[in-house]
């Protein structure tokens, strides 16, 4: 999933300025589930921005919504009628959310509460890691299932630096190295011979290094392209 | 390519780069080279001194590459210093600051101002030096770093294939190594990747374990290993008990055996605190013995082609510590046919 993380409350009092009504949306998706963007944090959030600006002697007016999907255009769509009300929207969605509502709704200026953080899963409760950069040519074939480019600090494809110590990353303790970890599987499944082959240099063109990336699928399109 | 290869044979007289720690190595004496940290500003100065330092005491010297992601003086334009100044540069590059157009640009230029020697790096982590919020960029990794350094000599192509035009750079080939990172039982194979890579010669890290490291090269002999690369082995002579317990302690990647520390801390015993310049000598003169020891030691390792002495900001020490190890005087290895070429 999307993993976010909400801005400090100040970052977001300096974005919406002296706006004088606000709403705040919400996504039901990917940052519901990592508590930072769902039903329950805009209400949160809300109600913090009413006391802060009450307290700060221009009281705003914050209003709230969640949409299923700030992503697509068939959950926002219906968001149309209500904006005229509004200075601005702040969106509690991932960047990809916020970026919609401005495509959408060109007049209103829709600005981001959080920080999209990474591509990850919860380790546990209340732990987030990222597991995927989505470089475009995944590798997880060769790498024991797990991923250097994601977890690696140096984006590694031929082994560990000198770095390595204990199983952790010499730029973090808490960090495990990945190579330790890719190591340990290929060594468990009896499969380190992959290890010891060459891996070539990557071919960035497919990461976000080629320009905006885009899939089409003409099987899928109603309108065909001539 | 098969005719631009002949060139490159030809012009190097069966060498591969012809630079003196190549000549070195292959005539079969024990290496020796050191290493010059470039200065944190513009002065020429610096490099000369230290240069001076070192000249005639190593066969050549690694200049670093933003060593700790501290910026200094390119380690190119420091090594033009140094040849100026009558010292073979081994140029490091490390994978952290350039993408594959910026590094192969840089080993034409450095070819063309006469570098011969290449040292190729993963590089520090930019988290650790001075400019921790810089995006680093990992294009390459140090294995493919080399594979293409020895396609742009040996195919005198490009990383994308294209054919090098004219003059092909012919670099003498090292990486580092490091017996004592983790997974401890990686480390051979990795360097077994390096070698198929195709590099020429390999530096360890610092080494304040011998028996590890006595295992590490028993790996490595039995893979052969020995016998496709000239491997030299890293050392540094040590300035207290506290550096020593803060290698020990703190920097990833490294092991010091207690027996250091202790005779470190050894040294100063019975030397009152108010004798500082006793004290400082006996710390400078315990350093510079242990590595001579160190040296001594491993020479008797099977498979070791030289050493690498590392005493970045204490050049003064290389000196004794090759001296004090029966390495001087430096071999001159006479090769007629590259005399008047500029190189080494």
């Amino acid at each position: 999933m999307i993993v976010g993380e909400q801005k400090p409350l100040k970052e977001i009092m300096d974005l919406l300025g002296d706006a004088q009504k606000v709403l705040v949306a919400g996504c039901g998706t990917c940052v519901t589930v990592c508590f930072a963007g769902g039903e329950k944090e805009v209400g949160i959030l809300a109600s913090a921005l009413r006391m802060m600006s009450k307290m700060e002697g221009h009281p705003m007016e914050v209003d709230e919504v969640t949409v299923q999907r700030q992503c697509e255009w068939e959950y926002i769509d219906p968001l149309v009628d209500r904006l005229g009300d509004y200075d601005m929207v702040l969106s509690l969605a991932c960047g990809i959310g916020v970026q919609a509502m401005n495509e959408r709704f060109p007049k209103m200026v829709t600005l981001p509460g959080l920080n999209t953080t990474f591509l990850g899963l919860p380790e546990e409760q209340g732990v987030w890691e990222e597991r995927c950069q989505a470089c475009g040519d995944c590798i997880l074939g060769v790498t024991a299932g797990i991923c250097p480019i994601a977890r690696c600090s140096k984006q590694l494809l031929n082994g560990p630096c000198g770095g390595s110590q204990n199983g952790v990353c010499e730029v973090d303790p808490d960090v495990p190295c990945a190579w330790q970890l890719i190591w340990e599987r290929a060594v468990a499944l009896g499969r380190i011979d992959q290890l010891l082959e060459i891996q070539a240099p990557k071919d960035w063109s497919k990461s976000r290094d080629g320009g905006p990336r885009k899939i089409v699928r003409e099987d899928l399109r109603l309108e065909k392209a001539e | 390519m098969a005719k631009a290869h002949k060139v490159v044979e030809e012009r190097t007289n069966g060498y591969k780069s012809g630079s003196n720690l190549e000549r070195v190595l292959r005539a079969g004496h024990f290496a020796v080279t050191g290493e010059l940290g470039p200065p944190q500003g513009a002065d020429p100065e610096e490099i000369r001194r230290k240069a001076g330092l070192l000249r005639g005491v190593v066969d050549a010297v690694n200049i670093t590459d933003n060593q700790t992601a501290i910026v200094r003086m390119s380690s190119i334009a420091s090594g033009v210093l140094a040849i100026g100044a009558g010292l073979e540069p081994v140029v490091q590059m490390t994978c952290r600051d350039r993408n594959r157009l910026a590094i192969q640009s840089d080993l034409l230029g450095a070819y063309a101002l006469g570098m011969r020697n290449l040292l190729c790096l993963t590089g520090d982590h930019n988290i650790f030096g001075n400019h921790p919020t810089a995006k680093n960029v990992h294009d390459l990794d140090s294995v493919q770093l080399i594979r293409m350094v020895k396609d742009m000599r040996d195919e005198s192509h490009f990383q994308c294939g294209d054919e090098i035009e004219g003059v092909v750079p012919s670099f003498f080939i090292g990486a580092a190594s490091n017996p004592f990172g983790d997974p401890f039982e990686f480390r051979p194979y990795r360097l077994a990747k390096k070698v198929a890579a195709g590099v020429d010669f390999i530096q360890t890290q610092l080494i304040y374990d011998i028996p590890r490291f006595r295992d590490f090269m028993k790996q490595v002999v039995d893979m052969g290993l020995h016998e496709k690369v000239y491997i030299l082995a890293g050392v540094g002579p040590l300035k207290s008990s506290g550096m020593a317990r803060y290698m020990r302690d703190k920097v990833p990647g490294m092991i010091v055996r207690d027996e250091y520390v202790d005779r470190m801390a050894a040294a100063l015993k019975d030397i009152p605190k108010e004798e500082k310049a006793q004290r400082q000598e006996a710390l400078r003169s315990t350093g510079i013995q242990i590595c001579i020891e160190q040296i001594q030691e491993l020479r008797e390792i099977e498979g070791l082609a030289g050493v690498h002495i590392m005493a970045i900001e204490w050049e003064e020490a290389v000196q004794p510590i090759v001296e004090g190890a029966g390495l001087l005087p430096r071999p001159a290895v006479a090769d007629e046919a590259s005399k008047g070429e500029g190189v080494g």
